[in-house]
């Protein structure tokens, strides 16, 4: 008695039909997985006939692949879970040897999906857990910034010099070209702001200290920290990431050199130092953007401007950029190595390290500005 | 008797070179089809660059490669690319995609490049890895994978749409030897299971005794193939002194012969 049937234009298909309790699958055509693919229920539909036993034939059964070999395995498990007899015989031998393969394999429960994701309350456990030791990641790397650093002034760690300047170099030297760019048009853009505003009330003259005060009290330092955030952190944190997956960390690590010393220390030290160089040029380049435009826009003179911008400025103010700069630098140094130092050894997670040193940098930097605008207004600076 | 099986695979007078140096020239051997066909030869030999022609990695200089009847490198981009969905290759790093699950790199080839849905390509990708013994593996990400079950999933994927012809560049390289036998079996029995042609890159000399039923010996000094034969008859039967000592793990004739006394050890 026929009790099922499945099958394509192609000619691929099955039936059963059962006697005497025996279910007998008959293939017909080409199984090809590519074109032909697999039928998740065709196990089920074959034992809902209520037999104790599986035999086959392969008489019409054309070329097969894992398609063939997907429906038998599913089969055979199905048939295992339900005390079903399952006789290979009547296969081909190549897939009766496939099927061997696939016998010493664990548990057929263990091929379906992943079971369901972990309640709430275990990822939110989880996720606390994981940001705390972010934390203390990040506390020791401070603490060992602060140690290690403290020895490289007395000579005593194991930083080398060269290391140091190539660093020194490459985030600052090799960043001057960005950061003038991006300075200058902000000068400008802030004159532009100040010309159309300030023209219509007959003082135009102070766009000058717009651009001087804009420019060294906050935009020059706060660009600087996010072209240097995307440019260097970033480069930090793929490097460091970069050398993880290829066990670089691991041979610095075996001759017993300070991973620290040798890897980070150059890398925070340098930008470090460098922001506050960066910021004094971003300043100085912002304000040349920002006399061309008031020159351009207002017809001030370039001396005028200059007098204006001087007369505006303070000490104080220059002091407040420059300590802005120096945290930015630390602070971008610090995430762009932390990162990459936690990374994973994979292609993607290079990419996911420098993305989280980035983004975590960026939006460190706009934090701890407000903050240090906050201490400016308690202090009244 | 039988008459001998279809090529799967022809290179004539294959030529490989980067600009002026020349890496192989003429190069030329016949693929069975269903046969293990081992490319062996030292290191720097050319045996990965020769690998990467056959695969499409890399357009030899001159002579042609033949995929079953068909002329491989003359073929429209198109054609090549249709070719190759016949092959299935297991690099030497494994070269899992690293974002991506187990499940899910096996997966890839087949959500690409068929209309099947996708519980038939979890089905198939399930099976895949059931082959080579990850079936509790798929849901890893491959760091966590060890060295062996790196070669396996590699393998699972190289098997994704079920090739033709399979190359393996040296699949035991990093492998403990009985990690290195468990594999050696399971592509054994992977083309005993899928008749597959399979082409392995290989200097593992166990490996290549053992499963391989024809070869040929690439000579890095002289850039061409010295010997053609079955591994284990080449070590038997082959008297040409650089195939010979690499055979028996001898010095290369070019280094001359070791003093006894270099080779005892001081007691």
């Amino acid at each position: 008695m026929t009790t099922g049937a499945s099958a394509s234009p192609s000619g691929h298909g099955w039936n059963s039909a059962i006697q005497g309790g025996t279910c007998t699958v008959a293939f017909t055509g080409d199984w090809v997985a590519r074109t032909d693919g697999v039928d998740p229920q065709s196990a089920d539909r074959i034992l809902a006939s209520g037999a104790r036993a599986l035999r086959f034939d392969a008489g019409r059964l054309g070329h097969w692949d894992s398609a063939l070999i997907a429906f038998l395995f599913d089969l055979r498990a199905a048939a295992n879970d339900k005390g079903v007899g399952f006789d290979e015989a009547g296969l081909p031998a190549p897939a009766r040897h496939l099927l061997g393969l696939m016998a010493a394999a664990p548990s057929t429960k263990s091929l379906l999906p992943t079971t369901a994701p972990p309640p709430l309350l275990e990822r939110l456990g989880s996720w606390t857990l994981d940001r705390g030791a972010e934390f203390a990641q990040g506390s020791a790397l401070i603490g060992n910034l602060v140690l290690r650093g403290g020895l490289s002034l007395r000579g005593q760690a194991a930083m080398r010099g060269g290391d140091l300047v190539e660093a020194m170099f490459d985030a600052g030297v090799a960043a001057l070209p960005i950061v003038a760019v991006v300075n200058v048009l902000v000068g400008g853009i802030l004159a532009f702001i100040g010309a159309t505003e300030l023209r219509t009330l007959g003082a135009g003259i102070y766009v000058a200290n717009l651009v001087a005060i804009g420019m060294v009290r906050e935009m020059a330092a706060l660009m600087t920290a996010i072209i240097m955030a995307g440019r260097t952190g970033g480069a930090y944190a793929a490097t460091i990431a970069a050398m993880q997956g290829g066990e670089e960390i691991d041979a610095v690590r075996v001759f017993g050199i300070p991973v620290f010393d040798y890897l980070v220390l150059p890398k925070i030290v340098a930008l470090t130092i460098m922001m506050p160089v960066l910021y004094l040029f971003g300043c100085a380049v912002g304000v040349v953007g920002g006399l061309v435009v008031g020159s351009a826009t207002l017809g001030i003179s370039p001396l005028s401007f200059f007098i204006q911008a001087q007369g505006t400025l303070t000490d104080t103010q220059l002091f407040f950029g420059l300590a802005k700069s120096f945290a930015f630098g630390a602070l971008i140094a610090i995430f762009g190595c932390q990162f990459g130092l936690r990374a994973g050894r994979g292609a993607a997670d290079v990419g996911k390290a420098a993305t989280s040193a980035v983004v975590a940098a960026i939006v460190g930097v706009i934090a701890l500005d407000a903050l240090f605008d906050v201490c400016a207004d308690i202090l009244r600076i | 008797m039988d008459p001998p099986p279809e090529p799967a695979l022809t290179v004539d007078k294959l030529t490989v070179a980067f600009g002026e140096k020349v890496i192989q020239q003429d190069v030329s051997f016949k693929v069975a089809a269903g046969s293990i066909f081992a490319v062996m030869g030292g290191s720097g030999s050319g045996k990965s660059t020769l690998l990467q022609a056959m695969i499409g990695l890399l357009e030899p200089t001159a002579g042609k490669i033949s995929v079953g009847e068909e002329d491989y490198w003359a073929a429209t981009e198109e054609r090549r690319a249709q070719i190759d969905r016949g092959f299935g290759v297991l690099f030497q790093s494994g070269a899992m995609w690293t974002a991506m699950t187990v499940t899910e790199n096996v997966a890839l080839p087949l959500r690409m490049l068929t209309d099947l849905g996708g519980p038939a390509i979890d089905a198939l990708a399930r099976v895949k890895l059931a082959l080579v013994g990850l079936a509790d593996s798929g849901e890893l990400m491959p760091a966590a994978l060890s060295g062996g079950m790196t070669k396996r999933a590699g393998l699972a994927r190289a098997l994704a749409l079920d090739p033709a012809i399979l190359f393996l560049d040296e699949p035991s390289s990093g492998l403990d030897p009985m990690t290195a036998r468990r594999l050696d079996d399971l592509i054994l029995d992977l083309r005993e299971g899928f008749q597959v042609t399979i082409v392995l890159v290989s200097h593992d000399l166990p490996s290549l005794f053992d499963i391989c039923d024809d070869g040929i010996f690439l000579d890095g000094d002289t850039h061409t193939a010295i010997a053609h034969g079955a591994p284990k008859s080449l070590r038997d039967n082959c008297q040409h002194p650089t195939v010979r000592a690499f055979m028996h793990r001898e010095r290369a004739p070019a280094d001359g012969a070791a003093p006894e006394a270099r080779r005892r050890r001081p007691s």
